[in-house]
């Protein structure tokens, strides 16, 4: 059911089918490339490091740390109007890959980058998990 | 030395045209585009079916523009609607004409963006991170900047110094969108959007359309008005994040300073000999990244070398002497190529850089781009 005020889904495709089903799962993971080991997000037909379809989706510590924050104050959705003023935060986990997220259980003024954070899963429904992440130290 | 350094004082930009900047829901992007191609052709003297090259931005089709302007040429560029095109596009018509593929290229960009109410983010330009809500180049900004901020103290009075100073150009160009002053203050207490970005961060969208005339230096002499050589060119792009779009991690410094070895190098100029700066400004913080990139000043200290006015007129670099996109007009680093082409032809009246011998043209973007124009 999607109505109008639904909030974007995420485009599942057989490139990106592994993330979201090991996040349904409770786990964070990465495309990791199965050729010369490099982990990469988001997934990619092909390694870019060394063009290898041989790739799989690989479990992470879902450990890493606050890069930068955003709070909107604009809804670009109708789903999230009632956010608003929502955090999106970037994070780069200690496996390498960066990761736009939601920050939860935080006020802005508490916010500090370089802060330690760790991933959350919230079910959205049967179908459909967000990983989000937790300021951890 | 590159060997695109032979292209150095090989091609001029000869005409310029612009239609006015607004809200004109009457017209299309062609008819927006064949007013400034009219301009731009009147700029120069030249006869339009001269033009043997034709390069599109943003415009839908380019036979259909070639139809309506009665153009069969034998050289064809169309480029993405992307902002960051512009300097892209000159550099590669600079190259088509050394080359000889054609003999004299318009270049048309039109945008139609504020009548048909474009967004610029959300179901318009759809994303990996959409479930979590994030969208639109302003909060790509709005990230590196809070990343700025927290590397090096920069402060939202530190950025409000551009936005300042390109309202106060823009109080001084006729033909500009913004005629509002503003102050620090205001931008301080202006609505958040994607915080700490507020609305004046933000560029205008607005209607409009540009289009540069260019031909080699020899053909360069016959036409009407004093030609502008292209010096310096500088390229270098960042897709390795190209998912976050318009984002860098390191606000794209190593990139812009290899765009700015490359340039400055060819031009056989440095960032002193720089008279006004024309940087690419969707939204203010890209002018501080684009500043200690371009070697203006080190990495972290554009907060406090913009402070006190530095970018206005009679400042240390005057930047952005047509308003800029944030209150000049939308027109993608369109118009402040024509600006430089302008402030070196000494036509800029009541905003004019006494003397300006060389302007650059600038855009730290995935695709960043540096052109350094000299007065031929």
């Amino acid at each position: 059911m999607q109505g109008t005020t639904a909030k974007p889904r995420p485009r599942i495709d057989p490139v990106s089918r592994g993330f979201w089903d090991n996040a349904r799962a409770g786990k964070l993971s990465v495309q990791m490339c199965q050729d010369c080991g490099d982990k990469h997000f988001p997934g990619s037909p092909v390694c870019p490091k060394c063009l290898s379809e041989n790739q799989s989706w690989a479990p992470v510590s879902g450990k890493g740390t606050l890069l930068s924050w955003v709070r909107f104050h604009r809804a670009y959705w109708d789903g999230f109007r009632d956010d608003l003023p929502y955090l999106v935060c970037l994070v780069g986990l200690d496996e390498g890959p960066l990761l736009m997220s939601n920050l939860a259980g935080v006020e802005p003024e508490q916010i500090r980058i370089g802060a330690r954070v760790e991933a959350i899963f919230e079910s959205i429904d049967e179908e459909f998990t967000l990983p989000k992440f937790r300021v951890s130290d | 030395m590159n060997a695109f350094h032979k292209l150095k004082d090989r091609v001029a930009i000869v005409g310029v045209g612009n239609t006015a900047y607004g809200n004109f829901p009457e017209i299309d992007d062609f008819g927006l585009g064949a007013r400034a191609f009219r301009n731009a052709v009147e700029d120069c003297g030249i006869g339009k079916d001269q033009i043997d090259g034709l390069l599109v931005c943003r415009v839908p089709s380019y036979a259909r523009m070639g139809e309506i302007l009665g153009l069969n040429p034998r050289w064809t560029v169309q480029m993405p609607p992307h902002g960051r095109m512009s300097g892209m596009a000159i550099i590669e018509a600079a190259a088509a004409l050394d080359a000889g593929l054609c003999d004299y290229a318009a270049l048309i960009y039109a945008n139609i963006g504020r009548s048909r109410r474009v967004n610029y983010g959300g179901d318009e330009s759809p994303g990996v991170w959409d479930p979590w809500g994030f969208t639109s180049p302003g909060a790509s900004h709005a990230l590196m900047f809070q990343r700025h901020s927290a590397l090096y103290g920069t402060t939202t009075r530190q950025l409000a110094e551009v936005s300042v100073a390109f309202r106060h150009h823009a109080c001084l160009n006729p033909s500009a969108v913004m005629k509002q002053p503003i102050t620090i203050d205001d931008h301080e207490a202006a609505r958040p959007i994607t915080e700490p970005l507020r609305l004046l961060d933000y560029c205008l969208i607005n209607d409009g359309a540009v289009c540069i005339i260019m031909t080699t230096k020899e053909r360069a002499r016959d036409l009407k008005k004093r030609p502008v050589m292209i010096s310096g060119i500088g390229a270098r792009e960042a897709y390795s994040t190209a998912s976050i779009p318009n984002f860098s991690l390191n606000f794209w410094y190593d990139e812009m300073r290899d765009v700015a070895a490359q340039a400055y190098g060819m031009a056989g100029v440095g960032p002193a000999d720089v008279d006004a700066l024309m940087c690419y400004d969707n939204f203010s913080p890209t002018v501080l990244f684009s500043l200690e990139g371009l070697g203006f000043c080190e990495q972290g200290e554009a907060g406090s070398f913009v402070e006190g006015g530095a970018l206005k007129l009679g400042g240390r670099l005057p930047t952005n002497t047509d308003g800029g996109h944030l209150s000049n007009s939308y027109m993608q680093g369109w118009a402040l190529n024509i600006e430089a082409v302008r402030q070196l032809r000494g036509e800029c009246e009541g905003r004019q850089v006494k003397d300006a011998e060389v302007v650059q043209y600038c855009g730290a973007t995935p695709c960043s781009r540096s052109i350094i124009y000299t007065a031929g």
